[in-house]
Order: structure tokens, then sequence, then C-alpha cells
């Protein structure tokens, strides 16, 4: 008897992890996030990017989506480039805020065409060189790169070893930093911040203490309105100068942010897909729901309904 | 440089040198004395010489393209990895939606009965507290999320643990080739091998599972092969006797002879795997650890906390009911055992039903409790007023600028500025006196290759502060268990708060470092030292504790005042304990130091950071290796191994 109980439960188990997954090929570059489409709700999965402004898109996408809409909505924290694969892969159904990766746009966009382009986020981007306000009243001439290295000395910190600080964000983000250094002859350091929680935390204690400091920041953001800071200026953006990175030594580009879709779901999307091409806000709307929460601390749902209240004729445009 | 060790064991000039301790650093002497005019001959001294590094970015690079390109199409991944792949989400998403169905009250019920058969009424009502505390955070989607993932992946553990320690248990060779293994998994900090997993699988739940169960499987292994190992060799010969076949012995007499070690196995991988949870959201885990991720994105320390409670409280009643359960063993059965667990099954099924019946499957929004906005105002009005311009002391910000300067830089700066030859030899010789020739060896070629990997400088950084993270975790650790083993008190009040600090993700306090300490080194130092405390604390107190009490009254009787009784009887009675903590101190804050790359900590913990964020697969799994080989180098260094059967000697 004994033995054919085992033999019959080896058979059972086989078969059951058979069924399981199914016999044949397995893509997994097809398979949805275990958590969509629970208990036959419609799911959407947006991905959130690490910095508030694209927190606060996910949030009004996901408010419309749920209480206009009926959809249910899951959100995943992703960085920009881990999010490209996984919306190729069909793990996230979209990426609302993209600063411009021309690599991953040709290998998903142009040769696998998992993925397609949504339109514009009606936000432009622009990444740069800030200092404070105060500190470029009171010395007007630092605002020119070329006078930067006059300053080296006032902007030392323990950690930039002998140099002036340029402090740099997360890793995630797109950066040539390092590259300007040096190809600008500047006497500073990049020290990074390793996230941009910890360089928030970092420019607000500077600024409580009026201290100068130097860092990597990008419009648009939210903390502008409580820490005022003025750009740097580095050489002209020309079409090109960037083009290769180790010999970069000009100021970054304004890039109208972009939308992108999994491209399935841009096809079968219904009318989640259809809300989210449609879905087009100034800096200004997305500054208020950034405000909102980074500042009051309101959760992002909150924020996010604040502002629908508020703007009823905007977001009807985009409900399909 | 495998020469340099391999050669040194030999006994060193005889009848001069009668301490062994003496004797080693002869023969190390010996051999560097050889070895250094050559090696500064042919490379020169300084930093790692770069005629022996590898530069492995170039096939790494196309590795990762390869496995991009490829996913979709190649025959390995639709017939192997996908289907591991699949089965992942398919078992995530049935366990999920089971949770669902059966709504917060099911699952609370369920919960809370079997925490009342396993462990009795007051583990039950604790465990229902937990859970509804999970639901007032607002956190019940997540946190169902979260359950649903570690049910998976602790089940895939204790599967692919149980078999690995059963190979090892039952065949030497199998213990011979696995216990390095494991042993050596056993000190990799998480963060290190998210990347791989991330390129093959994609980011997502099944890579974050195959993190975890990576994770969490080794402790159920070695404790399932001690188990086996440990079983008392006269039942065994008893079972034998009557006749037993092999697999009839192992069955009825070792496994069930194993059942505490089994448990104590179980609820490790429980622990581990929570705590991967939570590192894991960084590759698309989502639930809770999710939204402690998310939380920080916008600084919100509240929101974090919010989030990271429901871990805490989870892990403590987890801990705590596998815990029960493991004293339980052995006791006798209660008579009615079988109808109670059905009485239990019956009432969690009748709170599910009528939880559907009623429509409350979801948790009533009404019923959330904000934390984050109180949370908030205290965090801001800690740092408003402890950052700067303190009396006397002066803010922190002050002190975090002075042990930058102060001790950070020296150390960092003095172990770069040494000759590479130069630290090869301190591993050696420090590895050497606390263990065997082996560990030394094994400690050698890890921090060699390091050098061929070309991370020597980026390494030191992170070694130096490891190393002041570990000093100062040792100086408050040891005296805070000093004064929890002197006083009962001390100790009952510091039990919650170790455990608190304990299973806290890493994540939630990495804010408020930032905001104390600026951005830089000195904050992932700091993170460092509050997450090793707590076991160093436990580790010294328990090894005060058990020191022979007669050994303490002889003490006493002559007179010794507490002082002298502490230092001259209890820290060298407790000496291994304390080198013990040591050990799980270093171990602990490598682990923490790496995860400071987010608040500037750079180095090492910085280039995984960067690789995770950017799919640079160069960059962070070279990071990443280097991290293995730290943390392999760390721990060799700081492990007394008693000498095995001497071979090579």
């Amino acid at each position: 008897m004994r033995p054919r109980i085992r033999t019959t439960a080896a058979v059972a188990v086989a078969s059951s992890l058979a069924l399981l997954t199914g016999c044949g090929a397995a893509d997994m570059t097809k398979q949805a996030s275990p958590f969509a489409n629970a208990e036959g709700a419609r799911t959407v999965t947006l991905s959130v990017q690490s910095w508030v402004g694209a927190q606060a898109n996910v949030a009004v996408a996901q408010y419309l989506l749920e209480h206009e809409l009926g959809y249910r909505v899951d959100t995943v924290q992703i960085d920009e480039v881990p999010a490209w694969d996984a919306l190729s892969q069909g793990r996230v159904d979209a990426l609302l805020e993209d600063w411009g990766h021309p690599d991953e746009e040709k290998r998903y966009v142009d040769d696998k065409k998992t993925i397609v382009n949504a339109g514009d986020l009606g936000v432009t981007g622009h990444i740069g060189w800030y200092v404070p306000t105060y500190f470029a009243k009171a010395h007007p001439d630092v605002t020119d790169w070329k006078n930067l290295n006059k300053y080296a000395d006032q902007l030392r910190t323990p950690e930039s070893g002998g140099k002036g600080q340029l402090m740099d964000g997360s890793p995630s983000y797109v950066t040539n930093d390092k590259a300007l250094v040096k190809n600008l002859d500047l006497d500073y350091q990049v020290v990074f911040a390793g996230s941009e929680a910890a360089q928030i935390t970092q420019i607000k204690q500077f600024a409580k203490e009026k201290k100068p400091f130097l860092t990597y920041w990008y419009e648009p953001q939210w903390l502008f309105e409580k820490v005022p800071m003025t750009e740097v200026k580095l050489p002209a953006y020309k079409e090109g100068c960037d083009a290769d990175p180790e010999k970069v030594a000009c100021a970054y580009p304004h890039t109208p942010l972009q939308k992108y879709l999994n491209a399935d779901f841009a096809k079968s999307g219904g009318d989640a897909a259809a809300l989210l091409k449609n879905f087009t806000w100034t800096t200004e709307d997305q500054n208020e729901v950034s405000l909102l929460i980074a500042q009051q601390k309101l959760s992002p749902e909150e924020a996010a309904k604040k502002w629908v209240d508020r703007h009823e004729s905007d977001w009807k445009k985009w409900l399909p | 440089m495998a020469t340099v060790t391999a050669t040194a064991p030999r006994p060193a000039a005889p009848g001069l040198l009668g301490r062994p301790a003496v004797r080693k650093l002869a023969a190390l002497a010996v051999v560097a004395a050889i070895l250094v005019p050559l090696a500064h001959a042919r490379w020169s001294s300084g930093s790692w010489p770069a005629a022996l590094t590898v530069d492995v970015s170039g096939p790494l690079t196309d590795t990762s393209t390869w496995i991009i390109d490829n996913r979709d199409s190649h025959p390995l991944f639709l017939y192997f990895f996908g289907h591991i792949s699949n089965a992942v989400v398919l078992a995530v998403r049935g366990v999920y939606l089971v949770l669902l169905a059966a709504g917060w009250a099911g699952v609370t019920a369920a919960a809370a009965l079997v925490a009342w058969r396993v462990a009795g009424w007051r583990l039950a009502a604790g465990t229902g507290a937990a859970f509804l505390a999970c639901g007032f955070l607002g956190m019940w989607v997540p946190t169902t999320q979260t359950l649903a993932l570690m049910v998976v992946a602790v089940l895939a553990s204790v599967v692919v643990g149980a078999l690995l320690g059963l190979a090892a248990g039952l065949s030497d060779r199998a213990d011979k080739v696995l216990r390095p293994v494991l042993d050596t998994m056993q000190v990799l900090p998480a963060f290190a091998y998210l990347l791989p997993v991330v390129l093959v699988f994609g980011i997502g739940v099944p890579a974050a599972v195959l993190a975890t169960v990576v994770y969490a499987a080794p402790p159920m292994a070695r404790l399932t092969a001690l188990g086996l190992r440990g079983a008392d060799k006269e039942v065994l010969e008893a079972v034998e006797s009557l006749g037993a076949t092999a697999r009839q012995r192992l069955l009825t007499a070792r496994i069930p002879l194993a059942r505490k070690e089994l448990l104590l196995g179980l609820n490790q991988t429980i622990m581990m795997a929570l705590s991967m949870a939570v590192i894991a959201s960084v590759i698309g885990a989502g639930g809770l650890g999710d939204r402690v991720y998310q939380a920080l994105a916008s600084v919100d320390v509240g929101a974090a906390l919010a989030a990271g409670i429901p871990i805490v409280l989870l892990a403590v009643v987890l801990d705590r009911v596998t815990g029960a359960a493991g004293e339980a063993l052995g006791e006798e059965p209660h008579p009615h055992g079988r109808r109670l667990w059905l009485v239990a099954l019956a009432g969690a099924v009748a709170v599910a039903v009528a939880g559907r019946l009623v429509g409350r499957l979801d948790w009533p929004d009404a019923w959330v409790l904000n934390i984050a906005e109180p949370v908030n105002r205290a965090v801001d009005w800690m740092t408003a007023h402890l950052y700067s311009g303190v009396p006397v002391v002066g803010g922190t910000a002050d002190w975090a600028g002075r042990f930058t300067t102060w001790v950070l830089d020296p150390v960092r700066d003095g172990l770069q500025g040494l000759p590479w030859w130069a630290v090869l030899l301190i591993v050696a010789a420090l590895a050497w006196l606390i263990g065997t020739w082996r560990t030394a060896l094994t400690a050698v070629l890890a921090m060699a290759a390091i050098g061929v990997l070309g991370v020597w400088k980026p390494s030191l950084d992170t070694l130096s502060q490891v190393l002041a993270a570990v000093a100062v975790t040792l100086v408050i650790g040891f005296a805070t268990g000093v004064a929890a083993a002197r006083s009962d008190r001390v100790e009952r009040l510091l039990r919650p708060v170790l455990d608190v600090f304990q299973t806290m993700p890493q994540f939630v306090y990495l804010i408020p470092v930032v905001a104390l300490f600026g951005v830089g080194r000195a904050p992932a130092v700091a993170a460092a030292v509050v997450y090793a405390l707590p076991a160093v604390v436990r580790i010294t107190t328990q090894g005060l504790r058990q020191v022979d009490p007669a050994a303490l009254e002889s003490a006493r009787s002559l007179g010794a005042t507490p002082a002298q009784q502490l230092r001259q009887v209890q820290l060298p009675l407790a000496r291994r304990a304390l080198l013990l903590a040591v050990n799980q101190g270093v171990v602990l804050v490598l682990a923490v130091v790496i995860i400071g790359g987010l608040v500037g900590g750079g180095a090492l913990g910085y280039d995984v950071v960067f690789g995770l964020a950017q799919g640079d697969l160069a960059t962070g799994l070279v990071a990443g290796a280097a991290i293995v080989c730290l943390g392999l180098m760390l721990d060799r260094v700081t492990q007394p191994t008693e000498r095995r059967a001497r071979k090579g000697a």
C-alpha cells in the first residue's frame, strides 16, 4: 500500500505544479503583478519614482482612476531605468514622468515595441546647479560658473575633502556632474547624497542656518517654494553637446517630460489607458500637489483630492 | 597570495617561542620578510597595483545586455526561469486572494486562533491586537500583500532549507561542501544580491520572493543539519537494533528528535524573510516595505513609521508564537487537542463568513488613525532643537562634523595610505591569531579578491566606516550590557526597546539620522550603530549572566569590589560571548553601512544603489562582490574557531 501512496503523491505534486504554471513556454516578460486584478476588480499598476513631483502625478491619476472610473490602483516605487524594464515586462502599466532616456527609448519603443509613448506630461523639466538665493544676493557673481572656484572655500564640508562641495542627489537621476567638474576645471568634489530624501533634508538644514551650499537640483520642484534657490549659469546647452558623457562641458537641456505606457495596456487598457493618455497638466498644478504632500505632509490621496476639488474643469477633459 | 599563508603554518624557530600567538606572528613575519620585498620590487607599494586587477565591466555589460535582449525569447528563460517566476506569481496571488476573501476580520480571527492553539490565550490576544493595529494604521491592504509574499517566501525557504539541511545532516561530504557556503551566506548583507536577481527576473514580486528565499533559507538549513547531527546516539542505536531501515530511522527517530532545532530554524527563517521583505521593496516587492520606501522619498518619517510599526508587530508576534511553539514541544499533548483545533478552524471560518455577509471585507476608512502628523511634529522639533547651537555640547551636526574629520577621515586615509601588502598582512595576522590558518587564508584571499576586482579604495572607505561604527557600538553596547547584567530592572526596561530596534526596518531610521547628522558618512555610521546595538547588548548581557555563580561568589567572599568582580571574573569568563558580540556587531554594522549609500555613505553602498538605480550590472555586481568579500573577511577576522584537525600544520 505505502509505495503506491507515495507514487500517487509524487504524481499529484508533479501534475499540480505543471497545472500551476502550464507545460509550454512561460514568457516572464508577460507576467503581471500578483496583486493585480484581484477579485474581479480592474486594476492599474502605476510606477512611482522617488521624487515628489512623480508622486503628485501618480496621486492625481490614482485618485481619478479610483473615484471617477472605479479602478483599483496599485503603486510600486521604482527608479526610472528599472521602471522602463518593468514597464516593458508589464509588471507596471505606466510611467508618468520620464526625464529622457534615449537608450531605453530605442530598445523598448523602437526595437521591441513593448512600450509606447503616451505624449507630454505638460511639464518641462530642467536640471541645473543651484545656490540658495540668500547667498546669491550677497555674492551676485556666484551665479556664473567661471567664478565658482572663488567660493570653493566657503562651500567646503567635512565630506568634500578640502574642495568645495557640489551635492548630488539620488544615483538614479540623470547627471553629468562629475564630468562637468572635471572638464570645467572646478575645485569641487561631487558628494552624492544617495537619495533625494537625504538631499532635501540636508538642504533644509543648510537653509535654516543660512549657510551657503551648491547643489544639483531640478525644476519643477516644490522645495523652491520653501528654500528659494538661484541657478548657476553653466556654458550654454547646444544640441548634441552632451553626446559623449566623458566630455560634457555644457548645461543641461530643457526636457518636455514624457509619459510611457506598456504597449498591451495602451491597446486594451480601456478607460484607464485613455485617461492616462489624456493626462496633462502644468508645472503649477504639479507643484501645488507636491507642496501639499511634502510640505503640509498630507497623504498623497488627500493632496490629490484637494487638487481635484479645486480644478474640476481641468481634469474633466481627461475623462474618456 | 596563496603561498603566503599556505606556507606560513610551518612550526617556527623551535624552543624560542612557547606561546602559539607569538609563534604564529613570528611565522607570519618570516613569510612577510621574504615576500614583501619581492612584491614591492615587482608592483611597488601604495594602493593595490593596477597590474593585478581584472576589468570585468566589459563582459558584465555584455551579459546584462544579452539577458535583457533575450529574456523574452531564449529557451533558458522561457522554459526555466519563466516557470519559476510564473509559479511564484501564481502562488503569491493565490495566497493574496485567500486573504482578501477572508477579509480583515477573518484573517485576524484565524491568526489569533492559531496563536491560541499554539501558544495560549495571552499570545492569541496579542496577535489579534497586532493585526487590528495594522488596520488602524491604515495599512491593511499592504499588510495582506506583505503577508502573501511572506507566506510563499517562508514556505519556499523552509522547503529549500530543510532539503539542504537534510543533505548536510545525513552525508558528511555534503556537510563539508555546504557548511562554508551556509556560513558565508549568513554574513552577507542582503543588499548585495538584489541586483543579479533583478536582472534575471526583472523588477517585481518574483525577484523579491527569490531574493528573500536566498536570504532566509540558510538558517533553516544550518539548524536542520545541526538537529540531525545532534540526535542522541543511544536512541539511534536502539532504533537500529530494532531492525529499522535507514528511512524509518530518519522518519521515526532523527527528525522527531530534531524538532526543537527545526522550529528554531523556522523562527529564524521567518525573521530573516520579514526583514528582507522590506529591503526587497527596492526591487518592487510592494506591500509594507514599499510604503516605508515611498514615505522616505518625501521625508515623511511619520508615514514611514505607520508602515514600519505593522512590520515590527508582525515580527514580534511571529517570533513569540513560533518561540512558544518550540517551548511547548515535548510537553504532554492536550487531551482534546484535535477537537480544539477544529473549534479554532470553525471559529475562523465563521468570522470570515460573517464578515462577508456584513460586507465588511475591506478595512473601513473611518477607522484609520493618523499617526503621521504627531510623529512628524516630534521629529521636526527634535531636529530643530538638536541640530546645532545646543549650548556647551554643541549640536548633532557639529558632532557629526567632528566625528567625520577626527575619526572617519583619519581612519579612511590611514587605511588607504597603507601599502596593499600591509593590509593583507594585518588581515592575516588578526585572522590567524583568533582562528586557524584556514580562516586566515580565507580572509586574505577575500581581501585580495577585492583588489583584483579593482575596488580597493572604495572598499577601504567602507571598511573605515565599519571599523568606526563597530568601535562606537562596542563601547555603548558593552556598557549597556554590563548595566543590564547587573540589574534586572534595567534589563526589563531595555527588552522592549531592543525588540523594537531590532525588528524596525533599517530604512525607517535613515531619514531621522540625516536630519540629525546631515548627509555623509556620519549618518550611515549612526544608523549602523543603532541597528547593531540591540544584538551586542543582548549577547553581552547573556554572556555576563551565564558566568558561573560559584566563581562570582568566591570572588565576592575574597572581598573583591563590584568593579573588580566585573573586570577580573565576569569579563574574562564571558570572553566567548563577548567575542561573539563583536562578530555579530561587525556583520550587522556592515549590512547597514551598505544601506548608508542611500544617505551619502558613498563607497561600496553607493555603487550598489547606483547599480540598482541605473540597471548597471558592471558597477553594481562588482560592488556586491566586494561587499561579499569584505563581509567574509570581517567575519573570519572576528570569528573565534576551535582548532580543527591540523592537516596543514
